[in-house]
Formats: C-alpha cells, sequence, structure tokens
C-alpha cells in the first residue's frame, strides 16, 4: 500500500515538473507582455490581424475530432438550443473531411468498443445509432465471466435485467463514421481545421486591451481563448474543448494536473474467426491479466488480452497458428481448470450462495468458441490509469479520455467518454436556456461534478478489478472466487451488477 | 416633454433630485458592494502616485486619468463576475431565477421555449441592476435590455463586463433609479426588480413606479426574501453572521415583505400576480431550485392589468 502512494506521488511529482515549463509559457504570457512595452505592441499587432481575418470567433473549439469529440458536436448539432452554435473542430485526420468509407466485406478492425445500452440510447437520441446498423454490429445478451483457478464463474444474461442486450460490439470506426455522417445530416454551422494545436492562450480579461481601444472588437477579444495551430492559422473561440486523448494537448497547456499511474502491462487487440458465430461476449481472469473475447458480427471475434510488456511483445511475434493455439489455451483449459457449476450446485463451500436459483442451461458454464484464425494484424497497447485532477475551468473543459484513462477492461473508456460528451452539451444547453455565457466556469464546474462521480467509480471498480487479478495468492484465490459465486448467486447483486455496466448511473452494491 | 424633463433634471443635478428611494446600504443588490468599495474601489494611495500620468503607455491625451479610472472598475468587475468571490451565492441562485423567468415570460409573450433568443424584439429593465448579473443573461436571450442602478460604480463595472462579449454589450446601463425613468415616460414588456424591493424604503411607492414603467399588459418580476423566522434564520444568521456570505447587516428583517404583502401592494399599483415560487438551498450540492416553498427567498411574476378604457 505505501509503494502504492509513493508510485503515485513520484508521478504527480513527475507531472507537475513536467507540467511547469509550459505553465509558464501560457499563463505567464500576460505579465511578460505588459512588462515590456514594444513586445507588447508588436503582439497586438499580430493578434488583431488574425482577428480581422477570423471575422467571427467561435462558441466552441473542439480540439480532437475523435469519437468522443464527434460525439459531442453531434449532440450540440441535435438540440434545439444548442444548434445555432459555431463549432470549430480541430483535428489533422483526413477522415473528418474526406470521410472514412468503410466496406463490409472488410475484415473487422480491432479497434473496437463495446458500447452499453445507456450509450445506445443516447446515440439513438441524436439520430446516429442508425449508420450504426448500416455497418458490421454485434449486439451480446450474454457475458460469461470467469478465472483460472476454476474455482468461480458468473453468467450475465440480458433477460436477468430485462433487457434485450447487455451491450453491442462496434468497430471504433464504424462508430466515429456514424457520428459524421449523423452530423452531415444537419445544417450545423462547424468548421473543420485539418491541423494540430500547437499553442494556447487563455486571454486573462486585459484592460489595457479592453480600455485602450473604443473598437468592440478588441475588447471582445478579452473574454475569448485563442489557438495557434501547426500550419500557422489561428482562431478564437469562447469554450474550448480537449477531447484529444490521452495525451492531451489542451490539458497541457491549460496546466490542469493529473495523477495516475501505469500497470506494467500490455493488451494486444486483434481480430479472430470462428467456424461458428459468436454470440456471447467472454472474460477469463489469467494470472498475467484478463482475456477477453467480444462477438463483433459474421464469424469474426475481437480479443483483447492483458499480459507483461515481455509476454505481448513475444506474443506479436508468433507465427499465427502458434498464437491462435495460445488464444485457444488461455481460453479453455490454460493455467488452470474449468469451473464446475455442478459441484457447486451439490454442497460446496458456496452452496449457501444459491437458494432460489434454477440452474438453466443457460447457467451453466459453457467454453468458448474455438478460434480458427487470425484475421487482423496484432496491435499492443501499454495499460494505465490516468485521471485529470479538474475537467473545467474558465474557458477549458476535458472530455473523454483527456479526462481520465481506464483499464480496457469490461470496454468501458469509450463509454464514459461519450457520457461526458452528452453530458456536457446537455449543460451547455441548460446555461443556454438561462442566458449563461457558455465559458462560465460555474456552469463548467456544474459538468465536472456530474461526470468526476460517474467516472471515479468506474475507475475504481476497474483498477480494483486489476489489483485483485494481479496476485495469484490461495486465499485471494478463494475470496475472488467468492465474489463472482456471489455475484453468480444473489439475484439482486448480479441485476445490480448488469444494470450499472450497462451504464446506469448507480454504483453497484449501495442501490 | 421627454427632453423638457431631462433638462430640467440636468439643471437641478443629481443630488438635489429628491428621491423616493433610498438604498439604505448604498446598495441596491443583496451584495457587499460596501467591503468591494473599501477594499477595490478606494485604491491604495500609492498606486495613482507611482504612476504618473506621463510615464504610462498610450498616454498621449488628457484621457489618461479617465483610462485609469476604467481600469479601476475593471478590477472590481473582476469580483463583481468572480463566481467565487463575494457575489457566490448571487452566482449560484441566478440560473434558478432565471429558469423562472424563461418559463413564465416564455408563456406571458407567446415565444418559443425551445428557441435560444426566446425575448428577441422584446423591451426590458433591470432596476438596481448592479453590475449586471441579471441583465446580461437577458441580453443573451434576446432582450433589449437597460440596467439601471443608484449607484454609479456598478453601473461602470456592468458597462465594463458587458462589453467582454458582443452578445451583451447591447445593453443599455444608465445611473438612474426606477421613478427618473418613470418622469422619463420610459416604459418597457418587462420590469425586473431582483433583491431590490428589500433594499428600498418604501416599497408601496416602488412598486408604483414599476409599474407605470410596464406596459399594459406587460410583465413584473420581482423576487425578495420572505419575513418569515426562517428567513431571519437563513437570511441573517446563517448568511451574514455564520456563513459569512454577505457583510453584516446586509439585511433588516423588519422591510422584509411577505408574499402575502407583496401581491397586495402590487395589486395596489394595478399589478396582478399570476404565479410565486420558492427558491430552496440544497447545502449538499451547492445548488438552488425552485420550489412550491416560499419561506425564505421567492419570486413572483406579475402582470400589468390592461386599462383599455383609461
Amino acid at each position: 500500500m505505501n509503494s502504492l502512494i509513493i508510485r503515485r506521488k513520484l508521478a504527480e511529482h513527475i507531472i507537475s515538473r513536467l507540467k511547469f515549463p509550459q505553465r509558464t509559457l501560457c499563463t505567464d504570457a500576460a505579465p511578460k507582455v505588459s512588462s515590456s512595452h514594444s513586445v507588447q505592441s508588436s503582439n497586438d499587432h499580430v493578434g488583431q490581424q488574425s482577428f480581422r481575418n477570423e471575422v467571427h470567433p467561435y462558441d466552441i473549439a473542439i480540439v480532437g475530432g475523435g469519437m468522443v469529440g464527434m460525439a459531442l458536436a453531434c449532440s450540440l448539432a441535435r438540440m434545439p438550443l444548442t444548434k445555432h452554435l459555431k463549432v470549430a473542430i480541430i483535428d489533422s485526420n483526413p477522415a473528418l473531411s474526406k470521410g472514412l468509407g468503410i466496406k463490409k466485406e472488410d475484415p473487422p478492425d480491432p479497434r473496437v468498443s463495446t458500447v452499453t445500452p445507456a450509450t445506445i440510447s443516447l446515440f439513438k437520441d441524436i439520430g446516429a445509432w442508425k449508420y450504426v446498423e448500416q455497418h458490421r454490429h454485434a449486439y451480446f445478451d450474454q457475458m460469461q465471466v470467469w478465472d483460472y483457478t476454476g474455482l468461480g464463474y458468473t453468467k450475465y444474461n440480458a433477460r436477468d435485467v430485462h433487457k434485450d442486450t447487455l451491450g453491442c460490439v462496434v468497430e471504433n470506426k464504424v462508430l466515429h463514421n456514424s457520428l459524421l455522417s449523423c452530423i452531415q445530416d444537419t445544417d450545423f454551422q462547424k468548421t473543420i481545421y485539418p491541423s494540430r494545436l500547437s499553442s494556447m492562450t487563455l486571454q486573462p480579461r486585459n484592460l489595457s486591451m479592453g480600455v485602450d481601444s473604443t473598437s468592440s472588437g478588441l475588447n471582445e477579444r478579452g473574454n475569448l481563448a485563442k489557438l495557434d495551430l501547426s500550419d500557422g492559422n489561428s482562431l478564437y473561440a469562447k469554450l474550448v474543448v480537449g477531447s484529444d486523448g490521452s495525451k492531451s494537448r489542451v490539458r497541457e497547456l491549460a496546466g490542469f494536473k493529473t495523477t495516475g499511474w501505469n500497470y506494467s502491462q500490455n493488451a494486444i487487440i486483434c481480430t479472430v474467426e470462428h467456424s461458428v458465430e459468436n454470440r456471447c461476449a467472454w472474460q477469463r481472469f489469467l494470472p498475467a491479466g484478463p482475456i477477453a473475447l467480444l462477438p463483433i458480427g459474421d464469424n469474426f471475434s475481437n480479443i483483447v488480452w492483458t499480459m507483461n510488456p515481455k509476454e505481448a511483445t513475444d506474443r506479436k511475434s508468433l507465427a499465427e497458428d502458434d498464437f491462435v493455439k495460445d488464444v485457444n489455451y488461455a481460453l479453455d483449459y490454460g493455467f488452470g481448470p474449468h469451473p464446475k457449476s455442478s459441484t457447486l450446485g451439490s454442497g460446496g463451500i458456496f452452496s449457501w450462495f444459491k437458494t432460489d436459483v434454477n440452474l438453466s442451461p443457460d447457467e451453466c458454464f459453457r467454453v468458448p468458441p474455438k478460434v480458427v484464425k487470425l484475421a487482423s494484424e496484432r496491435m499492443v497497447f501499454p495499460l494505465s490509469l490516468m485521471h485529470a485532477n479538474d475537467y473545467a475551468s474558465k474557458h477549458v473543459v476535458l472530455i473523454g479520455d483527456a479526462a481520465h484513462t481506464v483499464h480496457p477492461l469490461a470496454g468501458q473508456g469509450v463509454n464514459l467518454g461519450f457520457g461526458d460528451a452528452f453530458a456536457l452539451s446537455r449543460i451547455i444547453s441548460e446555461g443556454i436556456a438561462v442566458g449563461t455565457d457558455i465559458a462560465e466556469v460555474l456552469l463548467l464546474k456544474k459538468y465536472e461534478a456530474e461526470r468526476k462521480s460517474a467516472n471515479v467509480t468506474m475507475m475504481a471498480i476497474l483498477d480494483g478489478f486489476q489489483k485483485a487479478y494481479s496476485v495469484d495468492f490461495g486465499p485471494l484465490n478463494i475470496l475472488r472466487a467468492a465474489a463472482f459465486n456471489g455475484a453468480q448467486y444473489i439475484p439482486p447483486l448480479k441485476r445490480s451488477i448488469i444494470s450499472y455496466a450497462s451504464g446506469d448511473q448507480r454504483f453497484p452494491i449501495f442501490s | 416633454m421627454a427632453l423638457a424633463l431631462k433638462l430640467l433634471k440636468q439643471l437641478r443635478g443629481p443630488s438635489t433630485t429628491t428621491s423616493t428611494i433610498l438604498y439604505r446600504n448604498l446598495r441596491p443588490r443583496f451584495s457587499n458592494l460596501r467591503s468591494t468599495i473599501r477594499l477595490f474601489s478606494d485604491p491604495p494611495l500609492s498606486e495613482p502616485l507611482t504612476i504618473p500620468p506621463h510615464q504610462k503607455p498610450h498616454s498621449p491625451s488628457p484621457s489618461s486619468l479617465n483610462q485609469y479610472e476604467l481600469a479601476k472598475f475593471a478590477a472590481i468587475a473582476e469580483t463583481w463576475w468572480d463566481s467565487e468571490g463575494p457575489f457566490k451565492p448571487l452566482h449560484q441562485l441566478n440560473p434558478t431565477r432565471l429558469a423562472f423567468i424563461r418559463s413564465t415570460l416564455c408563456r406571458h409573450f407567446g415565444r418559443d421555449p425551445l428557441s435560444p433568443r426566446p425575448f428577441e424584439g422584446l423591451k426590458f429593465v433591470d432596476v438596481g441592476c448592479g453590475g449586471g448579473i441579471v441583465s446580461e443573461p437577458l441580453a443573451r436571450l434576446g432582450a433589449t435590455v437597460m440596467g439601471v442602478d443608484a449607484v454609479e460604480k456598478n453601473i461602470k463595472i456592468a458597462r465594463l463586463h458587458a462589453d467582454l462579449d458582443p452578445l451583451t454589450s447591447s445593453i443599455e446601463y444608465r445611473c438612474t433609479t426606477a421613478e427618473k425613468l418613470v418622469e422619463e415616460q420610459k416604459n418597457f414588456d418587462a420590469v425586473f426588480a431582483l433583491e431590490v424591493i428589500e433594499h428600498v424604503a418604501d416599497p408601496a411607492e416602488f412598486c408604483k413606479s414599476l409599474a407605470a414603467l410596464t406596459v399594459p399588459g406587460g410583465a413584473t418580476v420581482i423576487s425578495t426574501i420572505n419575513r418569515s423566522m426562517r428567513a431571519y434564520a437563513t437570511a441573517i444568521v446563517a448568511a451574514e453572521y455564520l456563513l459569512h456570505w454577505l457583510p453584516k447587516g446586509t439585511h433588516q428583517w423588519s422591510s422584509f415583505l411577505t408574499p402575502e404583502e407583496l401581491a397586495l401592494i402590487l395589486e395596489r399599483a394595478s399589478i396582478s400576480v399570476q404565479e410565486m415560487a420558492g427558491f430552496v438551498y440544497n447545502p449538499l450540492t451547492g445548488r438552488w431550485s425552485l420550489s412550491d416553498d416560499v419561506n425564505v427567498n421567492f419570486i413572483a411574476y406579475a402582470t400589468k392589468i390592461k386599462t383599455a378604457n383609461l
């Protein structure tokens, strides 16, 4: 525990040291300017020129037009009180202007997301889900979670919570493309800047600027953030939204501190093919980390396999056949036996759990379908946890991975990001309804308060899972198995776990 | 006629004008202007002395003093508009007040509640506007807003802040009082006096002025604090003495009006109250919400009776 704290402190220390030079660059700009007269006038001149070029400042600049950034844009475009806003989207991805051109016959991309029913209904609200349905996607209504010790397993059914599905696995490019198509349907005033953010000036209300000039244009700049792009363009916006991922430049430039640690684990992701269709999400906890097999439609599945970095590098370069063999081994008898549903049922150590449960065939332990072949390249990603201490300050707000990066367990990361995007657009809309300045910190802090609690809870649960499985120790294994069996045989607990994982905003235990 | 009145007033000068409205604490809003004046508007003596006009950049003309004044008031504006500063309670209450105003006035004027600027084309006056905390949102909602306040410093602050945003720079701020506007025969589609009436000397006369400013069929919105024991406990004991949200002496409990009294004096001024709502504070979330409970803070939406035959 102590070592954990030390590690965290060290990380914070390093982060703050890394941040320092950048912070001086942007926030100290104002005093520097006013200290020397010549610098001030030349700076002003440049600013004035670009201000004239950019006749009207934007209401919102979204830095990062990925899935989460586009979800925000889409949601803003769809709401009656926000659809009039002028939005700039800054992203160097050419797909934003040209489209992605997804071909149905291509094998699925390994980068997929498991979207929860809550996210699906948000997508339906903004009219983006119909585009997802035009492409490959796979709903699943069952999920089996078990571990290598063979002591326990849990099976979740959508029926347990009276829902049709537990979620849907969709390729990231399909989600992204659907949001792009959805926004094309509207007459939303968006401008795409195919560039990167290089620097940001959060103009303090520079008094000399306001007082010196009689033209309102100069004065108005006092309330805007200035963004300089890598291609030399600059633009002004009232509100800057950082949706630029875990290495967010906006977060860095605005000086938001973060807390986090690396798991010293990597994940291999790839697409695999079965001989039959997979309709269930599978997750098995192995000594080095979980392996997940998610249906992605047709006979394909997606693999997210967490392991230590060395193993990951080895398995990435392994011959395809050997890798497939490894996967099948990991999903079946590898590292330990199958859990026996029958022995548990007949007076085992956990028999007291199952009082009123009849074990239907669906509830029995099953072995996932065999993988027959690898259908994509193998990609390796390092895993880490990161949380920004603040999501909002005047003019700047963070959403998605820029605010929080989670363990990819259960595929919750993008759902948290979509949750952020929709919450932010709703709060902006509520602010506009009562005539609030959309860059007002009190308004943005409302978003922060709402999302922080939701995100931190989910992060703690996922981190806890990771920690619980990073140790292979007899008594702990039994405890884990007890937790599994608890989840399997106590219906109210099981229901609340499923609904929490589906995106309902409630803490699983206390509901 | 209006011109003549204006001239007359200029001749008399503001100091000789007898006003029926005496602002008790030099402050029309529940805010701690007295402390802000002390802290910010009277600058430390050393400051003006250390910056002689000729050393200041861009100061070729005698307007440098003016610039200095403006810069000084801009510093106060930052406090008025600092949502974490002394006006925090007011900022927190604001969205709730405006939600009430939006819903009642959209209905009153038959405007689309889904429009981002539902009050487009309507003339509003915010009496006792302070730093413009209500005037600005009303302008963003499309209204043509005039903000008036008896304290000249407030008006300067409000002006500077409104100019920061093109959406609010159209607000007309004037240092004047409601009855002077009446003398000028101004009238408005809607008249607002939020958190003001508890600070005026003669609420009945004040309401008559508000009525005179409202066009027949127009709307009047007033919010204030109830003269209840709970209001005494929360608005005075808690807010002023325990939490130090407001400076001590901000409010005089005896000058508070009950909703019934307010309705009565409005009725005498030919304004009939249509709807009232209370504001309740949740100390856990730090948010205010609308409720039926008018025991402490409440807001009333009233309409001026159409007197077609008069």
